[in-house]
């Protein structure tokens, strides 16, 4: 019987970028400076990984297809390198790749890669691409991401009777609290507080969500080098652990998008994600157990409906927890303690890696005081790629032992 | 004996006031003061003459089985192909058997009735088989021209066949003449004209009365015989002079509609008939004059079933369901008279893959899904294994029509980032009734005509232009229902 990945793989090291509009920057540059403060982190020589995983999405903009540029722009000695992409969880991806394949013995150390150049589109927002095949070009909605996330908060209204004007109340919260955390961190692309009533009143992009309630468009990489926790041990006797506790997929089955059984207001994937990561990492009780989260804030809304998809609040109950502070810095649960996408931006396939990144800095008490979560011993990220009714899933739980 | 068995008119929602055009192009042209009274009905951003004419005969079939169908006809000046058949495209959006008669007919505005007499004739000579004509168009003068003031955009249709007819086809009368007062070269957009006396005194004063004249000497008849004579012509003093030499009550002849919608073109003298039969009475004999290029006659006589035909006011629920274009250049950008800026979102080149359409052509021109024969289930697009999570059989699936099943909306939104000339892109996820979800864009309307929940009926329209390659590509849209339209 399967039991998972829990305890058998460490994080060695990690690197990320500063996240922002990399004018003057290649996606080879974000790669090399993220790999240098990774492999310094990690302690190791390059030529002790073994093998590569790099996730990416919008191939046709920056990187190409196949595993050759990150080999050729590291000059990694022709060990194997594997692209993957898998939406927004692409960079998760990569990761579930570099774990999944020490966890079997067949490497002892690996690195696990995302990056994303966005900057070179020549438009804001995500660039329009048949992301789900030519025929859904022919059938489906001319429709952009805010738009198909937006529908979360209509959907939400209905179901659970909560007023579209408490429903706004709490994405914009969810923003500012995000905003607050983001202007202390040096690496994240929007630096600045901002008002709430700034927030609300921004210009609509895709009702009811407002230009605040979008996370940006950046570029940036991040990186992570996995091994067993013997050899971790054996690098940084010095140091605690941070072990993969789940890393868990889950992909819709045209159910959402198809059958008429989804009510739209929540994700079904996040929601079996969890449950399986949960599982896997012998939890319980999420709302008490895990210490800080950085989840898929693409869109405010889909933060707050995924507070419960995760299981942390109560079914129509999560703008409550929100407007109570339950996940701010300073909150019982803090979330997205770097500032999120919302700050960050989204350059796709880094994002993931950049959570872990929060994560695993944070569960090493390395953050300064005025955002470290004290005392922190289990964190959680959150990917979701695609859209609400067709999408990917991703969770990752790390701790220290 | 063949007649008319169904029919139903179509205008599109939006009118557009012409002291609005006025009042933008009066600087160019003062005499446009004298036409500027009434509404210009106006084809919404995704509408054209195809999807009018589907949406035309969407409504006539109505109460029909669409797979009884042996021909489809389409008449239109302004077919969005020069080469590809548009009828087959309105064939298709109805659901049709591909195993019928289909043709275009174009080239002059009386080519309208000219499918008219075609279907007839083709009924006649297959035992009465129903056949459809559908005539639309959505023509363009330039701006500040008399023809953008008169011209209106609209479809009319008919379906003609032998059973239970509500109005007999007794006849017709039909003149040929190359008599150039009107015309658009291939390569042209907009309509020219010669000079308007000419095409007055000439034209309709001569060629109208000749057409009923020649009608009623071959059946033996004299114009006030009739209880309605249609025929289209928007020059008030012209009207005046053909009812005089035909000696015609002006009260049996159809009003032109000029003030309500405008002249629509090869699908006017079908959608003024399309009122003529709302009011018609059992043995009322009826005049259906064309004119452009030449003219043609066709006289019926209404039935004893016309009182029994139950949605009868189909002209009428269409001039009802409007809503004012309150912005002309909004007008000039919906029909590409001038470019906007979409962005460079909306400069991302999409190829169209007519092999992969080919294979989902039932699909996608007639929202044609799949059900399930073992649980039921409808699905969209069509599935091989069945998307209900507790069913999941293979190959079990069985065609289904959805296009006139209707739904009800699950979640929507308005987006202001997606690339459109008529922003915000309005969209959500649909519920059909009967089962089965898909997630469509929403038309003639706003954001405040939506609410989770509300019932949607499905339009037909244009999915996207593609300027490069000038392709128009069509599929289905959800509308909400705020009225009840029969």
């Amino acid at each position: 019987m399967a039991s998972g990945i829990r305890d058998k793989v460490a994080i060695l090291g990690m690197g990320c970028t500063v996240f922002g509009e990399h004018w003057n920057l290649d996606s080879s540059d974000l790669l090399i400076e993220a790999f240098r403060e990774c492999i310094a982190d990690a302690g190791i020589d390059k030529k002790d990984i073994q093998a590569a995983w790099i996730g990416n999405h919008i191939d046709e903009v920056n990187i190409g297809k196949g595993g050759c540029y990150l080999a050729s722009t590291l000059h990694l000695p022709f060990i194997p390198v594997t692209r993957v992409e898998n939406f927004c969880a692409s960079g998760t991806e990569a990761f579930r790749g570099a774990c999944y394949a020490v966890a079997s013995g067949a490497y002892d150390i690996a690195l696990a890669v995302g990056v994303e150049k966005l900057k070179d589109v020549g438009y804001g927002g995500l660039p329009d691409s048949p992301i789900f095949g030519q025929l859904s070009r022919m059938i489906s909605p001319n429709a952009t991401a805010p738009g198909l996330f937006a529908q979360l908060a209509t959907a939400y209204s209905a179901k659970y009777g909560v007023p579209m004007e408490k429903i706004k109340e709490a994405i914009t919260h969810i923003s500012w609290k995000s905003h607050q955390n983001g202007a202390k961190n040096p690496r994240a692309h929007l630096r600045k507080a901002v008002s709430e009533e700034q927030i609300s009143s921004s210009p609509i992009v895709a009702y009811p969500l407002g230009l605040f309630d979008c996370c940006g468009v950046s570029d940036g990489a991040a990186m992570a080098i996995v091994t067993t926790p013997e050899i971790a041990r054996r690098v940084k006797p010095n140091q605690e652990l941070v072990l993969v506790k789940a890393l868990q997929i889950a992909v819709s089955s045209g159910e959402e998008a198809l059958y008429h059984r989804w009510d739209g207001a929540g994700i079904i994937t996040t929601r079996l994600a969890a449950q399986r990561a949960y599982e896997e990492a012998g939890i319980t009780n999420p709302r008490e157990e895990i210490d800080l989260m950085e989840v898929h804030d693409c869109f405010s809304i889909t933060e707050m409906v995924t507070m419960e998809d995760l299981g942390i609040s109560v079914p129509g109950r999560a703008p409550d927890d929100i407007l109570s502070g339950f996940y701010d810095l300073d909150g019982e649960l803090p979330c997205q303690t770097d500032g999120g996408l919302k700050c960050f931006g989204h350059p796709i396939g880094a994002s993931g890696l950049r959570m872990i990144y929060e994560i695993y800095n944070q569960l090493l008490q390395r953050w300064p005081e005025d955002r470290l979560v004290k005392n922190a011993r289990l964190g959680l990220t959150h990917n979701l790629g695609g859209v609400p009714h067709q999408n990917v899933c991703s969770i990752a739980i790390l701790g220290v032992q | 004996m063949i007649g008319i068995v169904s029919y139903a008119a179509y205008l599109p929602r939006f009118r557009l006031n012409r002291m609005k055009i006025f009042s933008a192009m009066g600087w160019l042209n003062p005499a446009l003061i004298m036409n500027a009274a009434g509404d210009k009905a106006v084809a919404n951003f995704d509408e054209d003459a195809v999807t009018m004419a589907a949406a035309a005969g969407k409504r006539c079939l109505q109460g029909f089985m669409p797979d009884e169908l042996g021909a489809v006809y389409l008449a239109t000046t302004t077919a969005p192909y020069k080469e590809r058949q548009c009828a087959n495209i309105v064939a298709g959006a109805l659901g049709a058997p591909e195993e019928i008669r289909s043709a275009d007919f174009g080239g002059a505005l009386k080519a309208g009735t000219s499918a008219l007499l075609a279907a007839l004739e083709w009924s006649a000579a297959n035992s009465g088989r129903p056949a459809l004509v559908c005539a639309a168009d959505c023509r363009l003068g330039k701006m500040g021209s008399l023809q953008e003031m008169v011209f209106g955009d609209g479809a009319a249709a008919l379906l003609v066949g032998g059973n239970k007819p509500i109005a007999l086809f007794k006849g017709s009368y039909s003149l040929s003449y190359d008599f150039v007062d009107q015309y658009r070269g291939a390569a042209t957009l907009y309509n020219r004209q010669w000079e308007e006396r000419w095409i007055r005194d000439v034209g309709f004063e001569q060629f109208i009365p000749e057409v009923v004249n020649g009608l009623c000497r071959r059946f033996g008849l004299k114009p006030s015989d009739f209880a309605r004579v249609i025929y289209p012509c928007y020059y008030g003093a012209a009207r005046r002079n053909i009812n005089k030499k035909l000696g015609l009550d002006p009260a049996q002849v159809e009003d032109d509609l000029l003030q309500e919608c405008g002249d629509t073109g090869t699908a006017h003298p079908l959608l003024m008939f399309t009122r003529a039969l709302e009011e018609a009475s059992p043995g009322d004999k009826l005049l259906l004059v064309s004119y452009g290029s030449g003219c043609d006659a066709l006289y019926f006589e209404a039935t004893p079933e016309i009182e029994k035909f139950s949605r009868r006011k189909r002209f009428s629920d269409t001039l009802s369901r409007r809503t004012e274009l309150d912005n002309y250049s909004k007008y000039l950008a919906w029909r590409r008279i001038a470019p906007v800026e979409l962005g460079l979102r909306g400069e991302e080149d999409q190829v169209t893959r007519w092999s992969m359409a080919w294979r989902s052509r039932k699909a996608i021109l007639g929202l044609q899904g799949s059900r399930c024969r073992e649980c039921g289930t409808q699905q969209y697009p069509p599935q091989r294994v069945c998307v209900n999570p507790d069913c999941g059989a293979v190959d079990q699936m069985e065609p289904v029509n959805l296009s006139d099943k209707g739904g009800k909306i699950v979640s929507y939104t308005s987006d202001m980032l997606a690339a459109t000339i008529n922003p915000p892109a309005i969209y959500g996820n649909v519920d059909f009734n009967g089962g089965g979800r898909a997630m469509f864009e929403f038309t003639d309307c706003t954001l405040d005509d939506l609410r989770v929940g509300k019932p949607v009926e499905f339009s037909f329209r244009i999915k996207y232009y593609d300027p490069r390659r000038d392709i128009t590509f069509y599929f289905w849209k959800a509308v909400p229902v705020s009225e009840e339209v029969s």
